[in-house]
């Protein structure tokens, strides 16, 4: 009896996040963003695409950790052949950077407006674009009512809008998927050698809607996300057998 | 594009018109004539009275005594017009672009012609050759102005075609009626003894002008192709335009909407069928208090989508006044290219590349509403210096001609102008041990470079600078550098960037 409760409570899951919209894996295992296990804190264990995500970056060193992994997740969405739209009002991303993520530079359009207004209506208007691979707005603030409309323009047009919210002053309730956190950490170069290794970051998941907050590390590697505790594992595994 | 000309001359317009209607007179002197102040004057002879002496100008009844067996036909006023205007349809087929010379000639605008029949040579035969064999005794000449088409095809001796440029050297042996001047001047000019171009062509322009007036500094110049010369053509190329003129007088914006809907459907279907698109149009608006307005916009691609160009004034109609109404609106524009066909899909690829009409839509909705200069795309340049290694690219579908670079570090975010920050660097040329930067103190736990990257001497004067790539103790990542070589005392630090 409780193996049939469990089966009829997990169908019932799956049935509520379907009508919600989102949709179970076309393939199994398809890990195209390679995020590894950050993406089981989503829905179906997938990360959304098609939707807003929203990104808290206080600071500028934030922003640029923001920056660089929001970079590696719009090399999977652009997949070198599509453009992407990067709106904002004060940018200071310098774009030959994107080239270290995979995103050629010259393909990602860059709006710099004035007000915060037009911020908004520019980001919705990208977002009714068809075929745009990704959306990127720098906003400060922004209302439930702003985000809905955000949203429902991206239902149809299933494109991928993401909210940078540099110097948020307070964080509401939006209509966004997930609100993330990323932050540097201190890189390590193997056998300790000098230099700055490769970007790492922690990344925290807020909020997520249908799913579970959390926090990972991850490491940005030869054009991969690299999962960072996997990583030392197999650094102290093989100390261990080398001591 | 390099303009040419063809000048065609009808050395006996009208008599050889009458020729061709009374083919009797083939063999027979006759002249036109026409009362003028009270005489009989000769208007035009055709070749057998002209072998005889008679010449325009003279009074009928002196040619009579001078060949007994002449006929006087009398004139007809504005039958040379009519003629020439017939010719020039005719010349339609070989140029669009033909203008009517009075009273016996026509210019012909051929640039990018001549190729079709092969040539200029064979090109200026056909139509020379075509005009005799109806009958007409016509001469041609081709050169780069039609001034000087125009003195070859009356004056020239040596030959027809003037090549590109030449029209200087050609115009030299002419005489200066060949310039078009009025008798006053060309009689001035027979009395001071200057019986060629090249006696006063290279006389100084002041002199010329002092004694002979603007109108022949003019036609010199127009000659010689340092002026242009309007034409009048036969048949001008309709502009794009089109004009909706309102019963009553327009306050509301429905209406307008309506309005702008009408005029852009028949201005689209017209440019449709000639494969043309909109890059820029102009809405003007005629209000019934006498004012004029005008609304405008423009596109990244040609467009003659009229429901996109609907969208592209439909952000702009609040910048509309009806005051107190609106009579008539006409759309214009100005400026239209040719379109290229669009392969309908077969299957539509994941997500669209720079060349998406849907995309070019987009950027021309964002560009009328803020201005087309918000909307950047950068291309790499082959520099190293990071503020000049990017240049903004001037359309969607430039081609970067370098590739990105990838060798070195780069900040994922670029502070606009580098800030200065104060360090404790106690080694030369080694990354400082600390730094402060908006009142907080970063001690660097990890560092590479340094990377030098010299100024651009021939821009800008200043010193080098020495990049280090750094990180503290908390994991965040810098990039800064060092303005010269080392001091202890007075080395200048900045932080330019903040890598991911």
């Amino acid at each position: 009896m409780p193996d049939t409760k469990k089966d009829i409570i997990s169908q019932l899951r799956k049935d509520i996040l379907l009508w919600e919209g989102f949709k179970p894996p076309a393939t199994a295992g398809a890990d195209t963003f390679g995020l590894g296990p950050l993406e089981s804190a989503f829905p179906n264990d997938i990360f959304p695409t098609g939707t807003i995500h929203e990104m808290i970056c206080p600071t500028p060193e934030q922003a640029a950790a923001t920056g660089g992994f929001m970079s590696g997740l719009l090399a999977s969405l652009m997949n070198h052949e599509s453009a992407c739209l990067w709106i904002g009002t004060t940018r200071k991303l310098f774009p030959p950077a994107l080239m270290a993520f995979d995103v050629e530079p010259d393909r990602v359009i860059f709006v710099d407006l004035q007000r915060e207004k037009d911020v908004l209506w520019a980001m919705e208007e990208a977002l009714k674009c068809e075929g745009l691979a990704a959306v990127v707005a720098e906003v400060r603030e922004i209302s439930f009512m702003q985000s809905r409309r955000l949203q429902l323009a991206v239902e149809n047009s299933k494109v991928t809008g993401f909210i940078l919210r540099n110097d948020p002053r307070k964080l509401g309730t939006n209509t966004c998927v997930a609100r993330w956190q990323i932050s540097s950490l201190p890189s390590e170069l193997e056998d300790g050698l000098p230099g700055v290794g490769f970007p790492r970051w922690q990344v925290e998941l807020l909020r997520v809607r249908n799913g579970n907050p959390g926090c990972w590390r991850l490491e940005w590697m030869d054009g991969h996300f690299v999962p960072v505790d996997e990583k030392t594992n197999i650094h102290e595994l093989q100390k261990r057998q080398a001591g | 594009m390099q303009k040419r000309f063809v000048s065609i001359w009808f050395r006996h317009l009208t008599t050889d018109w009458l020729t061709l209607r009374r083919p009797e007179l083939k063999l027979m002197p006759f002249v036109f004539a026409a009362p003028i102040r009270g005489r009989m004057l000769i208007t035009a002879a055709n070749l057998l009275a002209e072998q005889q002496g008679i010449g325009v100008g003279m009074a009928a009844a002196d040619a009579k005594a001078i060949v007994p067996s002449l006929e006087v036909v009398d004139d007809i006023p504005g039958k040379a017009a009519k003629l020439l205007e017939a010719l020039g349809e005719w010349c339609i087929r070989y140029t669009p672009l033909v203008a009517v010379d009075l009273p016996n000639g026509l210019i012909l605008d051929v640039s990018g012609c001549a190729h079709l029949w092969g040539g200029e040579r064979a090109y200026l035969g056909a139509i020379i050759k075509i005009l005799r064999s109806k009958g007409y005794d016509a001469r041609g000449a081709m050169a780069d102005t039609v001034g000087t088409a125009w003195a070859i095809a009356r004056f020239g001796k040596v030959k027809p075609i003037i090549e590109p440029g030449g029209q200087t050297e050609a115009l030299l042996p002419l005489p200066p009626a060949a310039l078009r001047l009025e008798p006053l001047i060309l009689e001035r000019l027979q009395k001071l003894g200057l019986y060629t171009i090249s006696n006063f062509i290279g006389l100084g322009r002041s002199a010329l002008r002092r004694r002979f007036g603007e109108d022949f500094l003019l036609r010199l110049n127009q000659a010689l192709g340092n002026e242009d010369e309007p034409l009048q053509l036969i048949q001008p190329v309709e502009p794009y335009q089109e004009r909706l003129p309102c019963l009553e007088p327009i306050r509301t914006v429905p209406a307008i909407e309506i309005a702008i809907k009408k005029l852009l459907e028949s201005l689209c279907f017209r440019l449709h069928g000639e494969g043309k698109g909109i890059r820029t149009a102009i809405l003007e608006y005629y209000r019934i208090d006498g004012e004029i307005g005008s609304v405008s916009i423009g596109t990244n691609r040609a467009s003659y989508h009229a429901g996109h160009l609907f969208k592209l004034f439909e952000l702009n109609i609040a910048k509309i006044e009806p005051a107190l109404g609106i009579e008539l609106f006409v759309l214009k524009a100005p400026k239209v290219d040719d379109v290229e066909p669009g392969q309908e899909a077969i299957w539509s690829p994941e997500g669209c590349g720079l060349e998406d009409a849907g995309l070019a839509e987009l950027l021309d909705r964002l560009a009328n509403k803020v201005g087309a200069d918000c909307i950047r795309r950068y291309l790499p340049q082959e520099r190293y210096w990071p503020e000049r290694s990017i240049k903004l690219a001037h359309s969607l579908q430039e081609k970067k001609t370098t590739a990105w670079r990838m060798d070195r570090p780069r900040p994922s975010l670029l502070l606009a102008q580098p800030e200065r920050i104060e360090v404790t660097a106690p080694v030369p040329d080694y990354p400082p041990i600390l730094f402060r930067y908006k009142n907080v103190v970063h001690y660097i736990k990890k560092a590479d470079g340094p990377e030098r990257i010299e100024q651009e001497w021939w821009i800008e004067t200043g010193e080098h600078r020495d990049y280090y790539y750094v990180e503290d103790e908390a994991g965040q990542r810098y990039w800064l550098f060092r303005s010269g070589h080392y001091d202890v005392e007075s080395s200048k630090w900045f932080i330019h960037g903040f890598f991911a």
